[in-house]
């Protein structure tokens, strides 16, 4: 049996979904289930979210005494020091895994295999690489721990099991005070997260301004979508970087990607690859992103969204 | 501060379409146009922007690979960078591997601030700089859009998924670098010519005595499967039918 350790992501309150996506993947390594870590307040209610998903098996709840949000140097050797107990160490490819893991991964001398994609066998797995081009296969040899980030696009969350119970745990490592914790800005929206959206609207270059982009919001609202940006746009200063999708931003998998505007670079492509349905719209028959759309539509994005805004009333 | 180490990369071009080989033994990058990693173009040039505040003496260029890397190499002196160091080897690292090599530098040279890009574009891994600060015992910075330094620390905006995270952490330190940070320069023929006559040391890796033995096995390579063709609406009344069929809701 491949004893399996998850680290659990959550913004203090509230279990990301990309944890519920890492229980997958383990599940698929070990059909038994996985532990999971929450590093958190005592009475964070991320233990009692986590202790719900199915296929954990144990919560292990590891007090924090500050508020350090998630700092990856503060965790590591808190990791490590639970580490000998488990075959398969594993977290998501989000930037909190991603920040994370490889020092969890360096203070045990182990190589971690990055963006886990699917898994073929307890020690094999596929990973993308040169921006999802090509699928390489890699092994971790017998004897070695597994050290992992899961890419959150290729696993569906599980869903909720029969609530396993949650294990206060102390560990004895000595944490560092080089690494201080200021302040986290995020422009809150009340969308939905664009990692989880079932439907995400996306804009680029051509939305043309800030202001612009109100028009995709009110049609994002209207259907309940999540709004996602290209890097241009982001560029342009028109959206935060939170919405950016792609290579260098987020990598998403939604049933439907509509993209406004967006002419469909490669680094751009390689974040929606797994989505269900890609629609772009798009005013240049010869734009690349119409290579990889399902549906698409040559014309006026502006246009498009106030006909699709009323059509859908 | 004294000295910024900047790691360097030579990778494809990120602009050249790669292409697995038919045995899936690996990807065909032989002739193909190879670059300084762009998130590494990046982290020199902010490097460059420290030492024009005052804020550092000199910067110091490493990259471990074959003997092409002069070339990239040649291009970050001429960017700036003082001097640089080639680690030498014909064979491929793992990201552990290459922060091992480069720790054998950092404890060499002794910098106050390492600068990496937050990923190669080529393996995607971004692991190699946050493996390089748990070896060396010191903060990491990872995927930086701002840097500020300070007396004995840097304040760092890091681009996470929720949004903007500032952190703070005490020097030395590791910062990787993302793409809003900066636009990094173009370089000009008179700087080229100059850089002619900056030295560029190598060192074979071996010389480091650092354990760099692959731990992964790569089993094969190969092309993601292509999503099936798409269809062409004419107008929107077609595209919300389309979209209908397929399961929308909305
Ligand atoms: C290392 C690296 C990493 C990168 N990572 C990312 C990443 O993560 N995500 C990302 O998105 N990009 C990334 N990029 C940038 C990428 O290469 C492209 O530059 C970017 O995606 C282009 O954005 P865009 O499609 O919005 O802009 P453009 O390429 O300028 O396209 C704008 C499109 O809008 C269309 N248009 C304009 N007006 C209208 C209108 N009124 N109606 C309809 N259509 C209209 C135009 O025909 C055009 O096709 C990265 C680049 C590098 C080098
Ligand atoms: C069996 C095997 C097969 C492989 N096959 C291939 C292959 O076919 N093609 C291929 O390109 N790679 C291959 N690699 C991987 C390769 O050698 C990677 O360069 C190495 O694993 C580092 O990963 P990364 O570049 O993604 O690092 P990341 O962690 O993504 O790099 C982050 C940053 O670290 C710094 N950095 C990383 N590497 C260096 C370096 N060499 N010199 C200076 N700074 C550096 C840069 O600042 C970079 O921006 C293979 C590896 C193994 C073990």
């Amino acid at each position: 049996m491949t004893r399996i350790l998850v680290i659990a992501e959550h913004d203090g309150q509230h279990v990301q979904q990309s944890t519920a996506r890492c229980l997958n993947c383990a599940v698929q390594i070990e059909a038994a289930g996985a532990d999971v870590v929450v590093f958190a307040a005592a009475d964070s209610t991320a233990a009692v979210e986590a202790s719900k998903l199915s296929g954990v098996k144990r919560v292990l709840l590891v007090a924090q005494k500050e508020k350090a949000g998630s700092l990856a140097a503060v965790l590591a050797p808190q990791i490590v020091a639970l580490a000998a107990d488990y075959d398969c160490i594993l977290a998501p490819s989000t930037t909190f895994g991603r920040d994370l893991l490889p020092r969890v991964a360096a203070l045990l001398g182990l190589a971690q295999v990055t963006d886990i994609m699917a898994v073929i066998g307890p020690r094999s797995f596929k990973r993308p690489i040169y921006a999802g081009n090509a699928i390489v296969t890699v092994e971790v040899p017998e004897g070695q721990q597994v050290i992992g980030t899961v890419r959150s696009a290729s696993f569906k969350p599980v869903g909720n099991g029969a609530e396993a119970p949650i294990e206060p745990v102390s560990v004895s490592a000595a944490l560092p005070t080089h690494t201080r914790f200021i302040e986290l800005q995020s422009g809150s929206s009340d969308r939905p997260d664009l990692q989880s959206a079932k439907i995400v609207l996306s804009g680029g270059r051509g939305l043309g301004s800030a202001d612009n982009f109100k028009q995709l919001y009110a049609l994002a609202d209207r259907m309940g979508a999540a709004v996602g940006a290209s890097r241009a746009a982001v560029d342009a200063g028109f959206v935060p970087n939170e919405m950016q999708v792609g290579q260098t931003g987020k990598i998403i998998a939604p049933d439907f990607y509509l993209a406004f505007g967006i002419s469909g670079a490669i680094q751009h492509l390689t974040g929606i690859k797994d989505a269900g349905t890609i629609v772009a719209i798009n005013k240049d028959a010869e734009a690349p992103i119409f290579e990889v759309a399902d549906i698409g539509l040559v014309g006026d994005l502006f246009e498009a969204i106030k006909e699709i805004s009323e059509q859908l009333r | 501060m004294h000295k910024i180490i900047v790691c360097l990369k030579r990778v494809v071009d990120y602009n050249v379409r790669i292409r697995v080989k038919p045995d899936g033994s690996g990807v065909i990058t032989e002739g193909l146009k190879m670059s300084i990693n762009p998130f590494d173009e990046i982290a020199l040039e902010e490097a460059l922007r420290i030492r024009e505040q005052g804020a550092v003496d000199e910067i110091i260029a490493v990259s471990i690979g074959p003997d092409d890397c002069q070339q990239q190499l040649r291009t970050a002196l001429a960017m700036g960078a003082d001097r640089a160091i080639l680690v030498q080897t014909g064979t491929e690292l793992e990201p552990l591997g290459a922060a091992r090599s480069l720790l054998k530098i950092v404890e060499r040279e002794q910098p106050e601030l390492v600068l990496l890009g937050k990923q190669a574009i080529d393996d995607d891994c971004s692991q190699t700089g946050q493996m390089l600060a748990a070896l060396w015992g010191r903060p990491q910075a990872t995927f930086a859009s701002k840097v500020e330094i300070r007396d004995q620390s840097v304040r760092v905006t890091r681009e996470v998924d929720a949004g903007l995270e500032v952190i703070e952490v005490d020097l030395p330190a590791v910062i990787t670098t993302d793409l809003r940070l900066n636009e990094p320069r173009y370089v000009k023929l008179p700087d080229i010519m100059k850089a002619k006559k900056k030295p560029i040391e190598t060192l074979p890796l071996e010389s480091l005595g650092a354990d760099t033995a692959v731990k992964l096995r790569t089993l094969r390579h190969e092309t993601p499967a292509p999503r099936g063709k798409g269809i062409m609406v004419k107008d929107v009344a077609e595209l919300i039918g389309a979209l209908r069929e397929r399961g929308l809701s909305a």
